[in-house]
C-alpha cells in the first residue's frame, strides 16, 4: 500500500558513467540497428538512462522508490519519460544523478476503486553543472480486489 | 529513407515488424538494463504471481519503439520520449511498430518534429503508445 508520506522524499546523489559497452549491449537488446549506437563514441539510445539500476544499487539511499511501499502485486509501471536538454548523452559522459518522489495522487479507476499514482523524477547533471536529462517514472497501484465476505 | 527536411505533419512511418518476442530477448534485455525483476524470467515465480508465463519487461518494447523512431529521425536529435503502457506483452507475441509525424515547428531557433508512435501485437492489440520530440538546428 502506497505511503503518501513518501511525497517529497529525495534520494542520495549517485554517479553514472555513460559507457560504450553498455550502449552497445542495450542497443542490441532493444533491436536498435542505427550505426550511431555502435560507433567509437556512441550516443545513448532514447531509453538508455534506465540503466541507472546498476549505479544506484550500491549507493545506500539513492533510490527513494523503496519509501513508496507500493504493493508489487497491484503495482505497475504506467508511464516513463526521458527529456533531454540538448543531444542525449554519449559514451564518456559522467553524470551526477538524484531522484525525488515528486508526486503522490489518487484517481478513480475506470472499473471503480481508487488508483494511486506515484511520480519519481531523476535529474542528470554533467561535470559543468548543466542539467542534461530528466527521467520521470509514473507507477500506479490499483485498488485491492474487493471480495464479498 | 526520407531526409529530415522532407517530413511533414501527418506523414506516416513505414511499419516495422519486430517479429516474435522470445524469452531470450527478455533475458538479454534484463541483463542489459539491470532490471532483474524475476517476474520477467522466472516461470514458477510468474505463475505464483498469477500469470501463465513470465511477462515481457515493458521497457523492452518501449525501448525498441523509441530507438526505432530515433533511427529514422536521428539518434542525436532526440529531445524527449514519453511512453505509456496499455497492455501486457508475453513471450511469443509478435510486435509491430508504427507511427506518424504530428507536428513540425520552430522552437527557439530549432527545427522540431513531434511524433506519435505505437506498438501493437499482430492481432491488433495496442501495447504501447509513445510521444517523441526530435530537434535539429535549421540549415543556414
Amino acid at each position: 500500500m502506497v505511503d503518501k508520506a513518501a511525497e517529497g522524499a529525495q534520494g542520495a546523489t549517485f554517479e553514472m558513467e555513460i559507457e560504450r559497452g553498455k550502449i552497445y549491449e542495450l542497443a542490441t537488446a532493444i533491436k536498435a540497428d542505427h550505426p550511431a549506437y555502435f560507433a567509437a563514441s556512441p550516443v545513448a539510445p532514447p531509453t538508455f538512462l534506465t540503466t541507472t539500476f546498476f549505479w544506484e544499487e550500491r549507493v545506500p539511499g539513492a533510490n527513494p522508490w523503496a519509501l513508496v511501499k507500493m504493493d508489487q502485486r497491484r503495482g505497475m509501471h504506467a508511464e516513463q519519460e526521458y527529456e533531454f536538454f540538448g543531444p542525449p548523452p554519449r559514451a564518456g559522459d559522467k553524470l551526477t544523478c538524484r531522484s525525488t518522489i515528486t508526486r503522490v495522487f489518487e484517481k478513480a479507476g475506470k472499473r471503480g476503486g481508487q488508483m494511486t499514482f506515484v511520480v519519481m523524477e531523476t535529474d542528470f547533471v554533467d561535470a559543468t553543472g548543466r542539467l542534461v536529462a530528466r527521467a520521470k517514472m509514473t507507477g500506479v497501484e490499483t485498488a485491492p480486489t474487493t471480495e464479498a465476505t | 529513407m526520407k531526409p529530415w527536411g522532407e517530413w511533414r505533419e501527418g506523414d506516416a512511418l513505414e511499419a516495422n515488424h519486430l517479429g516474435e518476442v522470445t524469452r531470450t530477448d527478455v533475458v538479454r534485455y534484463q541483463g542489459a538494463s539491470g532490471d532483474m525483476n524475476p517476474i520477467h524470467h522466472d516461470e514458477p515465480f510468474a505463475r505464483a504471481a498469477g500469470f501463465d508465463a513470465p511477462l515481457v519487461v515493458g521497457m523492452f518494447q518501449a525501448g525498441a519503439l523509441c530507438a526505432w523512431a530515433a533511427g529514422i529521425f536521428g539518434p542525436e536529435a532526440v529531445r524527449r520520449s514519453r511512453v505509456r503502457w496499455q497492455a501486457r506483452v508475453w513471450p511469443g507475441d509478435r510486435l509491430v511498430l508504427s507511427g506518424k509525424v504530428t507536428k513540425r515547428y520552430d522552437d527557439a531557433g530549432e527545427d522540431r518534429l513531434d511524433v506519435e508512435l505505437f506498438c501493437h501485437k499482430d492481432d491488433g492489440e495496442l501495447c504501447v503508445t509513445a510521444w517523441m520530440t526530435f530537434a535539429r538546428a535549421p540549415l543556414a
